[in-house]
């Protein structure tokens, strides 16, 4: 797995005190018991791990691990920290 | 006992005079705008938030205006939340004629503020943390959230059961509630209740940046597109006494408070429940049988007595929702038919001192027989099958003399007063 993965994975598992190996890609976060006060909470430890920024709109279509993995991966193809830094 | 409203006093972001506020109210003035990125205590190349208005508190200028002017002792001692707060109660005592008519050793001040000195508390540790400044000797005065009620009672000299309430948005109506009850059950000969609040700093902001719970442009509570909340400030203040005294005494009665629920979802931080938000409306209902002595009428007859709900209403997809829910579960069939409306589209949300605002309002619009609309509504959302008020205001209807004024705060802390127009 990349390292995004493991990361976001290893954020999630921490975040609701689990063993990473009971998180995978396709967990959902019904499956996990992630509620919307959890949601934003994740959200904004995964800004601050990648220095992005998760608009509105996606953070509401965001049902699984995956999905966030994915979603980072695209921000980050879209503005490399680095070049949003500048 | 029945318990009158005999004074009024207000400073908010769409007037510092109950008058003012009345007149922005119905002419649809609100008082959200653009506020300063660049404000004290900002912190220059950060990254924009998600929202650009609030709604501030305009021209309060307690050095020069007679009607609000504090001394030089009080502006140091006091944050902005409890000079709002100190200014509402002298405009409301001084209306009723309070002090000339109650012994002030016995006079009670329910107040409610949730955030304290908001900006006194960042501006101190922001000194300290990265200038290694020495924190000013007011600044714990400055940060306690109940210093309002006491300036209130030195003030004004008074001496009795003095107390402010905190339970996030809802401290406000729960401090109009909790002073109800005193003077209906004879604790306190007569109440000065409202609440306070002043936290609009760059630093709560940022916080509720964080939440993604405000609109990037204005709350437009009910509305189908509604995107979230504006962070207000403000305080009002109201004079309660005992009807029967009032009347004696030829006060001017603005309306009755009647009845008053509080109930706590047990549900989630953040997430409101239906269920408690109607438990507490039919408790406020339920109450006003206490207050008014007719055993044979339960909370549902008086449900058919509601002409109006001043909503909690703070424009969040999910309160509105589930607030909707609440006023289904609590009045039933009447439900889509009572005309509600929300203050917070005028004044924002001012967390502590909300409830105090929205009670103003309702009593307002009792007493003119005129419910303000909810402005900023594009197109009342159809699945909340609420009867929302917008575009112009409507006449109270013939028989539906009791409104309620709803207040749920984050933590499932529900708190809702009835309200009764005034008939001599």
């Amino acid at each position: 797995m990349d390292d995004i993965g493991s990361r976001i994975i290893e954020l999630v598992a921490k975040s609701k005190n689990l063993p990473a190996s009971d998180v995978k890609m396709d967990t959902t976060f019904d499956e996990l018991q992630i509620d919307s006060l959890d949601k934003i909470n994740l959200s904004f430890a995964v800004e601050e791990m990648f220095s992005i920024e998760i608009p509105d709109e996606s953070l509401n279509s965001l049902k699984t691990v995956g999905d966030v993995v994915r979603g980072v991966e695209s921000l980050l193809a879209a503005a490399p920290p680095d070049a949003a830094k500048a | 006992m029945r318990v009158a409203i005999t004074g009024l006093g207000c400073v908010t972001p769409i007037g510092n005079t109950v008058a003012e506020f009345r007149e922005s109210l119905y002419a649809g003035r609100s008082g959200i705008a653009v506020f300063d990125p660049n404000m004290p205590g900002s912190i220059p190349d950060e990254k924009p938030m998600r929202f650009k208005t609030t709604a501030k508190v305009k021209g309060f200028d307690p050095l020069n205006n007679a009607a609000e002017r504090l001394t030089s002792g009080v502006i140091v001692s006091a944050d902005s939340s409890a000079q709002f707060g100190i200014v509402s109660a002298r405009h409301a005592a001084a209306e009723s004629g309070l002090l000339s008519h109650y012994d002030p050793t016995q006079i009670a001040i329910i107040t409610g503020c949730a955030c304290g000195g908001r900006a006194a508390d960042e501006d101190a540790n922001r000194n300290l943390y990265l200038h290694n400044a020495r924190v000013p000797p007011t600044a714990i005065l400055r940060t306690m959230a109940s210093s309002g009620s006491s300036f209130i009672a030195i003030e004004m000299g008074i001496s009795g059961s003095v107390l402010n309430i905190s339970t996030a948005c809802a401290s406000g109506t729960h401090a109009i509630g909790l002073a109800f009850q005193m003077v209906r059950a004879g604790i306190a000969p007569a109440a000065i209740a409202g609440g306070y609040e002043a936290a609009l700093t760059f630093g709560f902001l940022r916080a509720w940046d964080s939440m993604r719970v405000v609109s990037p442009t204005a709350c437009r509570p009910f509305s189908a597109d509604r995107d979230g909340m504006t962070l207000g400030e403000g305080a009002a203040m109201m004079v309660l006494e005992p009807l029967d005294a009032a009347v004696a005494r030829g006060a001017h009665i603005h309306a009755e408070i009647v009845g008053f629920g509080m109930s706590a979802d047990a549900h989630h931080i953040t997430q409101p429940r239906a269920e408690g938000a109607a438990l507490a409306m039919r408790r406020a209902l339920d109450d006003i049988t206490t207050t008014l002595g007719a055993p044979h009428l339960d909370s549902e007859r008086w449900a058919s007595r509601v002409g109006y709900i001043n909503a909690h209403g703070t424009g969040t997809p999910t309160n509105d929702a589930v607030e909707a829910a609440a006023i289904h579960q609590a009045l039933g069939e009447f439900a889509p038919h009572i005309p509600v409306g929300a203050t917070k589209s005028f004044t924002g949300h001012s967390i502590g001192a909300a409830g105090a605002i929205e009670a103003l309002a309702t009593v307002l619009a009792l007493e003119a027989g005129s419910l303000p609309y909810t402005t900023g509504v594009t197109e009342v959302d159809p699945t909340l099958n609420l009867d929302i008020i917008t575009r112009e205001s409507r006449a109270l209807a013939p028989g539906k003399d009791i409104a309620l004024s709803n207040s749920l705060a984050f933590g499932g802390l529900n708190a809702v007063v009835a309200l009764r127009r005034y008939v001599s």
